[in-house]
Parts: structure tokens; C-alpha cells; sequence
């Protein structure tokens, strides 16, 4: 069951505060360009069924409670994966009147995927990553008390395209700050 | 007697998080109220916070989608309140990235749709499509989804012939799948059971509740702001792509004709690529008051600017197409069915980031 | 540039915006702007490409008279600038009380101004986060 979990890891989408970008190049994860579904990662509607909830963009008032809902129907052991500069730490809307911050504030997420947006490439190895998170915390499952282990992912070196690897967005730095 | 269902914010068929609370008598639709906020970000307020410049790249993330074309009416408002001319090839250049755009969010709406009626195969072979696209932006700008190639007074870089090549040869792959993917969308006996005949929204009614883009030019209205002549697309003659009956199925097919003239219309700006300049430079603060209209896939967005002559713009009002086409989305739920809910609200192509901001 | 192409008050609100809307004029949206001093209402409008705008300038107490009895798409828009700026639109067809965008724990009024000052009087406590 741990051996089967881990390799056929079932993913809800919760889209928080996200512009869209994340949520696209997510959906874009699962078509049959990055294909997805050969590392048995399949996304579902519901989150009753799912191993892995990936979550994009920041918290705002609204939707903290939403989020905190659905991690709560989640059954256990359960994996966030936070996609994007959004759900670490609010990105480029932190300043917002209305965002509480990172998807962190509300619940516990195991594996940050920076960017904005990450590639597919690192939004592929962030599941997997969360896919072994969730294998260990199945075998740790019969103690009580829960294994946590925060990873970041750093995103994959952007293909070899001499346009892409001159790119260095500008906007990125400013989120930074 | 009716029984209150609420649909979203987190539902299968919906990719972002919008609440309807549907009012049903056994499975017909008797009235809706939409709940919105789930993604609102304060972006106007942020924007006042940070200088015009930095703005640029903000106003980019209102949406992933139509990110371009977002910073490109930005640019063009600080533009006319600052008076700066841009250099003609910048101009053909905003054209062709928008029109990439527009493209890659017509797949994207497509796909969405297939997938909303349980066409999977639709989806993805529309999806797989659109990869060459985004391969495209990748390959002259950098960036998949945000290309931040758009600035004020130009465009920060060029397309160099080997890339021109690129885009060209991809658009031919486009078109030649595309073309045998519409053919499904157009001629399908179950897509259009789902489709023919849902969600009537009449041609008086979208004109009165303010519907724009492919939801109004479904039921029947010329109106595409392309028309108006901003960027180069005065000296590139545009065609609007009407539909006359007003149901899901024309809004569909509405997406399907502009993906090929999206492709008409790069081919023919880069036939006509003018040599220039880039960008030009400039000095000072914005002042004064202004207003931009552009046509983006979900139809006519509107920038409102008032700047103070400092660095920071006093206001900054940004008036979404899927914010204008709510009201006609309500109108098309009330009395259909609970199941071609879903359906009616994903061939209005909605993009709720860019409605909350 | 922005033409403003006439400017309307309280009093005759309702039947400028009526007279406008049989003419083929089609509602685009409101922008509320505040000027310390006052708010800025502007209705725009548009027929053949070409945008019709209407000012209000709305005193800071004064409530704003609801257009979407006359015109259902302003419903939005009008439940968006009493979240935003705290203007009671009274006439709603359908009345958020200020919970559209908001939810009853987000910062109260966030576009307003204090009088004379030109900085928001809100301002999040988010220092030192990161």
C-alpha cells in the first residue's frame, strides 16, 4: 500500500489567490506534453480522494478558510505542495490589504516549488518530491506522532534555448524584496 | 418548492474558485446570485503603493492568461498620459505577442470546454496544441506565461529571423491541428448535444447587460475594440468574428474561427515588420487623467489612470471583461439545467482572477 | 486622454442615465476615484467604439442613488465601490452590504483617504515577514 501510494499519488488543486499563471502551467502538467500521469500522478475534483493537495497563490480573508476546509477532508496522511512565490510567502501581493500571507499561515506545507510561475519541469519534481514526503509519513503512520520534512525545490535549468537562458525576468527580482 | 445548491468555489469543473448559489426547482435553475472574492488581492491598492514602473510587472499578474495583453494596455495608458510615441516595430511586436496570446487562451478555453463536457481527449489534444504556442513565447521572449517583454515606450527585446522562423513553423503545426481539432468542436454529434441550443443569451440582452468579447459576438454584435486601431492593428485589416445564434455553441465557434485569425494576423505582421527602434526613452512622472480600452480573448478591458506628476499613480482602475460578462453569465444559467451549468459558465471563459484583482 | 463629456448630479442622476441607455449607449463600468476632498464617480459609456463619460462629484457622507434598476450590469460595479471606498449605493437590486469582495475580518474601506493626506489609511502590518 506505502509502495502504491507513493507511486500513484492522487492530486486535488486548490487555487487560493493565484493569478492564473500557476493553475495554468499546473493543468499544463497533466496534458501530454509533461504527461504527468506516467508518474501515476492523477488529478482529481474532490478532495476526500486525495493524497496530495497543490496549492497556488496567496491567502487572503475569503479563502483561509476555504483552504483550512478542504485540508481538513483530506484523509491522512496527506502532502501540500505550495506552487509558486504565491502560497511561500504572498509573492508580488504580499503588500495586499486583503492577503494574509503564504499558504503556510493556514496549513502545513511540505514542499515549496519557487518561481512565477515555476515550469512544469518543477511543478513535476515538486509532486514527486511530495509523492516520497507522503510514502514516509505512511510508514510513520501507525506511531502518532506525524513526520514533517520541508523541502524546496529549486526549479530545473530552463531548456537549452540560448532566447530562454538570456531571459532573465526582471519582475522576479522585485518580488524578492 | 426550491432547494438553494451552491456550486463552487471548489468544483471539478472549475478551474478557478467562483461561488454560485443556484436556486433550483427539481433540476431547472430558477434563479442564481454569484459569490465572489475567493481571489481578490487588492491588486489596485498594490499598485499605488509601488512607482509606475515597477506596475508594469504587477499589472502583468492580474491574470496569467492574458498577462501581455494586461501589460500592454498599462503601457499604453502611461503612454498617452506621458505622451511618448512608440516606435512602429514595437508597435507590430505588441501585436504579435497579443496575438500569441489570444491563441494560447483560446486552446486553453477550448480544452476547458472539451474537458467540461467529459471530452477528455478534446482537452488534451488541445492542450497539446497550445504547448507549441507557449513553446513559441518561450523561444522569443523567456517566459511562458509571464513574457515581461511588454515596457513603457516599447518592448524590451526584438525577434530575430531564426526565431521568426520558429514561430512560423509552429503556427503551421498550429493551424494543421487546430484545423482537425475545430472540425470535432464544429461537427461532433454529442459536443453538440451539449452545446447547441444551452444558454441562450439574445443579442438585445448582451448588448443591455454589457457582454463583451466572444460572449457578445456569439449572439450576434460587431464589436471587437481591435476595430478601434490601437497598436499596429489599424494598419492590419481586422475582420470581427460574429456568430448569430447566441448559445454555447457559437460562443465556441467564435474561439475556434479567432484561433485562425490569430494565425493570419501574426503571419501578417510579421509580413510587414517594419525596422525601428525598440523603445523610447523618457523622462518625468505621469499626470493627469486617462482611459484605454484593448481587446483581450474574454473581450474589451478598460484602464483607468490618474496620475499626480510623482512617482505613483493616484488610481489605477482596471475594468475586466469577465467582470462585464457576469451579468450575461447569470442571464444564461437561469433555466437551463443543473448539468449544463457547468458547460454554460466555461463557454463564457471566465477568468475570475481578472475579475476580482 | 480622458474626455469627460458632461457632468451630472445627484438630482438628475437618474434621468440623464436613463435618457443615455435608449439612445444605444451600452453600459461599460463605474470608476470611483477619491479625491480627498470628495469622490469621483464616472460612468462610462460606449457607442461605436467610442467611450461616453459622465462625472458625479459625490460629497464624502452623501449617498449614491443605485443605476442598476435601470441598468442590471452596474449591479457589480456599484457592490464593489461600497466595499472599496465605504459609499452607501442605496437601490441595489441585489445588496452585498459590503461583503462582495470583503469578507467581515478584511480591512474596512481600503481606497479611502483621509481628507487633506494623500496616503491610504490603511496600511497592513506585514514588516518583516520574510
Amino acid at each position: 500500500m506505502t509502495k502504491a501510494t507513493a507511486k500513484a499519488p492522487w492530486v486535488v488543486h486548490v487555487n487560493c489567490n493565484s493569478c492564473n499563471g500557476c493553475d495554468i502551467e499546473f493543468l499544463a502538467c497533466l496534458t501530454p506534453m509533461y504527461d504527468a500521469e506516467r508518474f501515476g500522478v492523477l488529478h482529481i475534483g474532490t478532495p476526500k480522494h486525495a493524497d496530495i493537495m497543490v496549492v497556488t497563490g496567496s491567502v487572503n480573508n475569503r479563502n483561509a478558510r476555504v483552504l483550512r476546509n478542504l485540508y481538513e477532508q483530506m484523509p491522512s496522511p496527506k502532502v501540500v505542495v505550495a506552487m509558486g512565490v504565491c502560497p511561500a510567502t504572498g509573492g508580488i501581493f504580499a503588500d495586499g490589504y486583503n492577503v494574509i500571507g503564504g499558504a503556510e499561515k493556514v496549513v502545513p506545507v511540505d514542499v515549496f516549488v519557487p518561481g512565477c510561475p515555476p515550469r512544469p519541469e518543477a511543478m513535476l519534481d515538486g509532486i514527486l518530491e511530495g509523492a516520497k514526503i507522503l510514502a514516509g509519513k505512511r510508514q510513520n503512520s501507525v506511531t502518532v506522532k506525524p513526520v514533517r520534512r520541508i523541502k524546496i525545490v529549486r526549479p530545473a535549468a530552463p531548456a537549452a534555448d540560448p532566447a530562454a537562458a538570456a531571459a532573465a525576468p526582471a519582475p522576479v527580482k522585485e518580488e524578492a524584496k | 418548492m426550491s432547494t438553494i445548491v451552491p456550486f463552487g468555489p471548489q468544483h471539478p469543473v472549475l478551474p478557478e474558485p467562483i461561488q454560485l448559489c443556484l436556486e433550483l426547482e427539481d433540476e431547472r435553475v430558477v434563479s442564481v446570485i454569484p459569490v465572489v472574492g475567493y481571489v481578490h488581492r487588492g491588486l489596485e491598492k498594490i499598485a499605488e503603493k509601488k512607482d509606475f514602473i515597477q506596475d508594469t510587472y504587477l499589472i502583468e499578474r492580474i491574470c496569467g492568461i492574458c498577462s501581455f495583453m494586461h501589460s500592454m494596455s498599462y503601457c499604453m495608458g502611461i503612454e498617452e498620459l506621458m505622451s511618448i510615441p512608440v516606435p512602429p516595430r514595437a508597435l507590430y511586436l505588441r501585436v504579435i505577442w497579443a496575438e500569441l496570446h489570444r491563441i494560447h487562451s483560446h486552446l486553453l478555453a477550448l480544452g476547458l470546454l472539451a474537458d467540461a463536457f467529459g471530452f477528455e481527449n478534446l482537452f488534451m489534444q488541445y492542450w497539446k496544441s497550445r504547448e507549441r504556442i507557449m513553446d513559441a513565447m518561450e523561444c522569443t521572449t523567456g517566459g511562458r506565461v509571464m513574457l515581461s517583454s511588454c515596457c513603457i515606450g516599447g518592448v524590451r527585446r526584438d525577434i530575430d529571423e531564426n526565431q521568426k522562423k520558429f514561430v512560423l513553423d509552429q503556427l503551421k503545426e498550429v493551424e494543421k491541428e487546430v484545423t482537425s481539432l475545430n472540425r470535432t468542436m464544429m461537427e461532433d454529434y454529442s459536443v453538440k448535444q451539449r452545446t447547441v441550443g444551452i444558454g441562450v443569451l439574445s443579442k438585445e440582452a448582451a448588448y443591455a447587460q454589457g457582454a463583451v468579447g466572444p460572449t457578445a459576438r456569439g449572439s450576434g454584435l460587431v464589436m471587437d475594440h481591435r476595430m478601434s486601431g490601437y497598436a499596429a492593428y489599424r494598419e492590419l485589416a481586422i475582420e470581427p468574428v460574429v456568430e448569430t445564434a447566441g448559445d454555447c455553441y457559437a460562443r465556441t465557434m467564435v474561439r475556434c474561427r479567432e484561433v485562425m485569425q490569430s494565425i493570419d494576423l501574426i503571419r501578417r505582421a510579421f509580413a510587414q515588420l517594419p525596422d525601428s527602434e525598440l523603445k523610447t526613452p523618457f523622462k518625468g512622472n505621469p499626470s493627469g487623467e486617462a482611459v484605454i480600452r484593448c481587446e483581450q480573448p474574454r473581450g474589451e478591458v478598460l484602464y483607468y489612470f490618474r496620475g499626480n506628476g510623482t512617482d505613483k499613480l493616484e488610481r489605477l482602475r482596471v475594468r475586466t471583461p469577465t467582470f462585464a460578462n457576469i451579468p450575461a453569465m447569470l442571464t444564461m444559467v437561469q433555466n437551463c439545467q443543473l448539468p449544463d451549468v457547468g458547460v454554460i459558465i466555461i463557454s463564457v471563459d471566465p477568468c475570475v482572477s481578472c475579475t476580482e484583482r | 486622454m480622458m474626455t469627460i463629456n458632461d457632468v451630472i448630479t445627484l438630482e438628475n442622476q437618474q434621468e440623464r442615465i436613463s435618457a443615455l441607455l435608449p439612445q444605444g449607449y451600452r453600459f461599460v463600468t463605474m470608476t470611483a476615484v477619491d479625491s480627498t476632498t470628495h469622490f469621483d464617480i464616472y460612468y462610462h459609456f460606449d457607442r461605436d467604439y467610442e467611450l461616453y463619460t459622465l462625472q458625479l462629484k459625490l460629497d464624502r457622507d452623501a449617498a449614491l442613488p443605485s443605476i442598476s434598476g435601470l441598468c442590471f450590469a452596474a449591479l457589480l460595479v456599484e457592490n464593489e465601490i461600497q466595499d472599496l471606498f465605504g459609499i452607501t449605493v442605496t437601490g441595489l437590486v441585489l445588496d452585498y452590504h459590503q461583503h462582495l469582495l470583503l469578507t467581515k475580518d478584511a480591512p474596512v474601506k481600503p481606497f479611502c483617504r483621509v481628507p487633506g493626506v494623500s496616503v491610504s489609511t490603511v496600511e497592513t502590518a506585514k514588516g518583516g515577514e520574510q
